[in-house]
């Protein structure tokens, strides 16, 4: 069995345009501010938090494939870029790059203008639009940008198929389909979509971005961090509810922990830490901390919904460790905040601030699923299955 | 768990097929598609789905649903969510179900190529935000059904069962993707047992999109011919059940065919014109075929993407030729898109069930419209319904945006 670590991260959100804007926000812990985007037919109009514009010009707007894209394009490419810096500096990984998007809403800009002239009248609807609204598009314009993808797909689903993903990229390493595989999940917004989240969930906030994670085989090439487990799918169904799927996700998360390698050999047992009082919940509950006395963290999605956070409260009910839940302070990003939890997640075990992050999705509608990521010594200890690859 | 994951078996078990269903507009389910396909009828008709009035194009392939649907475990609610993407998934599925004998299962992986999803409840969403913003009625829903999430949900709900649901949208490359994802799935060990296949229906935004591309056919829809004028739309959905053969052999049921190879890339050249050599289709086909252990002597059919635009039809055709080498001379292609039209996400799919068809009764699907060939195409076209001896069969599939599958399926004697 093989082991699986993470090369690199990326990420565009309402903080900015980098991992570090995002690691700032959060240790800050303040909600970041809203906008007031016009509803049409409205007088009032929907809250949303936007990605600021950055402080210059990224230079791969220059690229001729992004002359006509749509923001959502503009997040893929540039976590994308962020999350392979340190890959794209060694020449011998150029050849083999997998590309996995995963996307919830997708290109609802394009898709929406697009339709809006179609209503109009459709003989004058632009076709420089239409490839645009594609799910496929943002994949497509990465590939481009990069120049050395060589498998790519696009996966549609609720926030927790981000983790399908990262799953789908683990499998492409597995095979030695790829040398590094990027998973990134994206949303754009624009004011139908916040106008159907604002009929499911009224008290959300809609925002955008996207987060990315480069995985790789190569112990030499990560960033300190590994992926420990991903859980399976916990769909739900006419007999499973998302309050069952959130609770089968977390204890197949921590029956995974219970199997890692070199945990006797810590200095906490898993009981032990599972009881340590409770620091704080939210934001402001992970100031940098000792290793001896703060070792996992928890980053859920918990938003600001008692009714849709029901189930993934109640999954974590019992958790005392550190939690960061950043919705709170982002917004609602759909997929792209499941990727950020991640993103969080691995950047918190990265920075040595902890041991190991659980990652939490109860998705809106379609399955509940969790991961975990572990610093890369904490595994090395005691590891069964051989020397770790290099 | 996907993550430690388990080993894979040391030779990876082989995959069969034994369950097939299908919808498109030659009809509902395999018989009436495998005597349209064999005799090479074409099904398309003025749009009746929205208005083309102001449109070049105005045919397109549509599927006549049926009033009621088969039995299902679906309530009445649910029913009244499905829309025509919905419709056309649940009726081909229920067809691959029935045909496989399987069970309802808590274990049950589906996945699913799609392109649009339920985009028909999200142009409703949209027209009636615009028109009518303080009209509330039925918006909440249209909101969760148009996710294509939601829509396999309702299918697995339909069969009484549960299981990891994955939705691929490669764009035009979908179905073939989902199927070869699955495959990977039961290769790899991660399952026993998959539903796979595509799906789209119809919609307003999508017919409207290749209409402003000039990409829609004003005449005939003929893929490699040398007058071709662009593509021709249709609608559908195929699911094909996916199981290990030790799995299909101990349960004693019918096999249809062996799923034995699967290539996939991406064409980086543009967002939606292949690149113009078909470097890309070159290596996807070579990739599938290696995985399959066949070279183009042992191939007998080939069903190409051919959409009939020219830039599509022209690098598959060098491709195919420079794959194919002195092969290509005497290898059957044909593309089926010129009896129901370009399915899209459902393409890769559908197609796939029309090579099972081909390898089941032995018979080559023909192109009858089809007149003068491309002078790219080294290899003759199907042009009409004829018997052949049919082994092994591939299946191109590419799409916007660049992924490019191929599918190589061995008839089961």
């Amino acid at each position: 069995m093989s082991r699986i670590f993470i090369a690199g991260m990326g990420a565009v959100s309402p903080a900015g345009w980098t991992v570090a804007a995002l690691r700032e926000a959060l240790e800050k812990g303040e909600s970041l501010p809203t906008q007031l985007v016009e509803r049409p037919g409205w007088e009032k109009p929907l809250r949303m938090r936007l990605v600021p514009n950055p402080a210059t010009r990224p230079e791969f707007l220059a690229h001729p494939r992004l002359r006509r894209t749509s923001p959502i394009a503009h997040y893929v490419v540039a976590t994308a870029l962020e999350a392979t810096t340190a890959l794209r500096a060694n020449q011998k990984l150029k050849h083999r790059l997998g590309l996995v998007v995963c996307l919830q809403s997708g290109c609802v800009n394009y898709s929406c203008r697009f339709f809006d002239e179609t209503l109009k009248d459709p003989a004058t609807a632009s076709p420089l639009l239409f490839p645009e609204t594609v799910y496929a598009a943002p994949a497509s314009h990465v590939a481009a940008v990069l120049e050395n993808v060589t498998l790519a797909s696009t996966l549609v689903g609720d926030p927790a198929s981000f983790l399908q993903g990262v799953a789908v990229g683990v499998q492409w390493l597995e095979e030695d389909r790829v040398d590094a595989c990027l998973v990134i999940g994206a949303e754009e917004t624009n004011w139908i979509l916040a106008d159907a989240l604002w009929r499911l969930e009224r008290s959300a906030v809609l925002t955008a971005g996207a987060g990315a994670l480069c995985l790789c085989r190569e112990v030499k090439l990560s960033s300190g961090v590994e992926l420990a487990a991903i859980t399976d799918a916990q769909t739900y169904s006419s007999t499973i509810n998302r309050t069952q799927a959130a609770r089968a996700m977390r204890e197949q998360l921590d029956q995974s922990t219970l199997l890692e390698p070199g945990r006797a050999e810590l200095p906490l047992g898993p009981a032990a830490r599972q009881r340590r009082p409770t620091i704080g919940h939210g934001p402001d509950a992970h100031p940098p901390l000792d290793v001896e006395t703060s070792q996992e963290l928890l980053c859920d999605g918990i938003g600001n919904n008692p009714r849709t956070d029901a189930p993934e409260l109640a999954a974590w009910r019992d958790w005392t460790g550190q939690r960061i839940s950043l919705k709170h302070i982002l917004g609602e990003g759909l997929m792209a905040a499941a990727a950020w939890q991640c993103v969080a997640a691995c950047d918190a075990v990265g920075c040595g601030r902890f041991d190991a992050a659980n990652v939490s999705l109860v998705g809106s509608n379609q399955q509940a699923m969790g991961a975990r990521f572990t610093g890369i010594s904490r595994l090395s200890a005691g590891n069964p299955w051989g020397n770790i690859r290099s | 768990m996907l993550f430690p994951i388990t080993p894979p078996p040391r030779t990876p078990p082989r995959v069969v097929v034994t369950g097939a269903g299908i919808v498109t507009a030659l009809g509902l389910g395999w018989k009436p598609n495998a005597e349209g396909f064999r005799t090479g009828r074409t099904a398309f008709r003025p749009v009746t789905l929205f208005d083309v009035s102001r449109l070049r194009a105005k045919s397109a392939a549509e599927v006549d649903l049926p009033v009621t649907l088969p039995p299902n475990r679906l309530n009445p609610r649910q029913v009244a969510r499905l829309d025509r993407a919905a419709s056309l998934l649940l009726l081909a599925t229920h067809e691959a179900w029935r045909q496989s004998g399987w069970e309802p299962a808590e274990n049950l992986p589906l996945v699913l190529g799609t392109t649009a999803g339920g985009m028909s409840l999200g142009e409703a969403y949209f027209r009636q935000a615009v028109r009518q913003p303080h009209d509330y009625r039925h918006q909440a829903v249209r909101a969760v059904h148009y996710q294509p999430q939601v829509q396999a949900r309702m299918v697995l709900d339909a069969l009484d069962s549960n299981g990891s649901i994955a939705i691929v949208s490669n764009a035009c490359a979908s179905g073939a993707n989902a199927i070869g994802h699955a495959w990977e799935l039961i290769r790899c060990g991660q399952a026993d047992r998959v539903l796979a296949g595509g799906y789209d229906a119809l919609s307003e935004l999508v017919f409207v999109g290749f209409d402003a591309l000039q990409a829609l056919s004003t005449t005939i829809c003929r893929p490699f011919d040398a007058r071709r004028d662009g593509l021709a739309l249709g609608e559908g959905a195929a699911i094909v059940a996916l199981e290990t053969l030790e799995s299909a052999q101990q349960r004693g049921v019918t096999i249809l065919g062996e799923l034995i190879g699967y290539g996939t890339s991406i064409d980086q050249h543009h967002l939606t014109q292949p690149h113009p050599h078909g470097d890309t289709t070159l290596a996807v086909i070579k990739q599938a075929c290696a995985t399959a252990g066949v070279i183009p002597e042992e191939v007998d059919y080939i069903n190409a993407h051919g959409t009939g635009t020219v830039l599509n039809d022209s690098s598959e055709a060098l491709a195919i030729s420079e794959w194919a080498g002195h092969r290509a001379t005497t290898l059957p292609v044909s593309s089926t898109k010129a009896s129901i039209g370009h399915l899209l996400g459902a393409a890769g799919a559908v197609e796939a069930v029309i090579c099972l068809m081909t390898l089941r009764e032995q018979w080559l699907p023909p192109e009858v419209m089809f007149e003068t060939p491309d002078p790219a195409c080294h290899f003759p076209i199907v042009h009409q319904p004829r018997s052949a001896r049919v082994n092994i069969a591939l299946s191109n599939s590419f799409g916007f945006g660049g992924v490019n599958a191929t599918l190589v399926l061995r008839r089961w004697a």
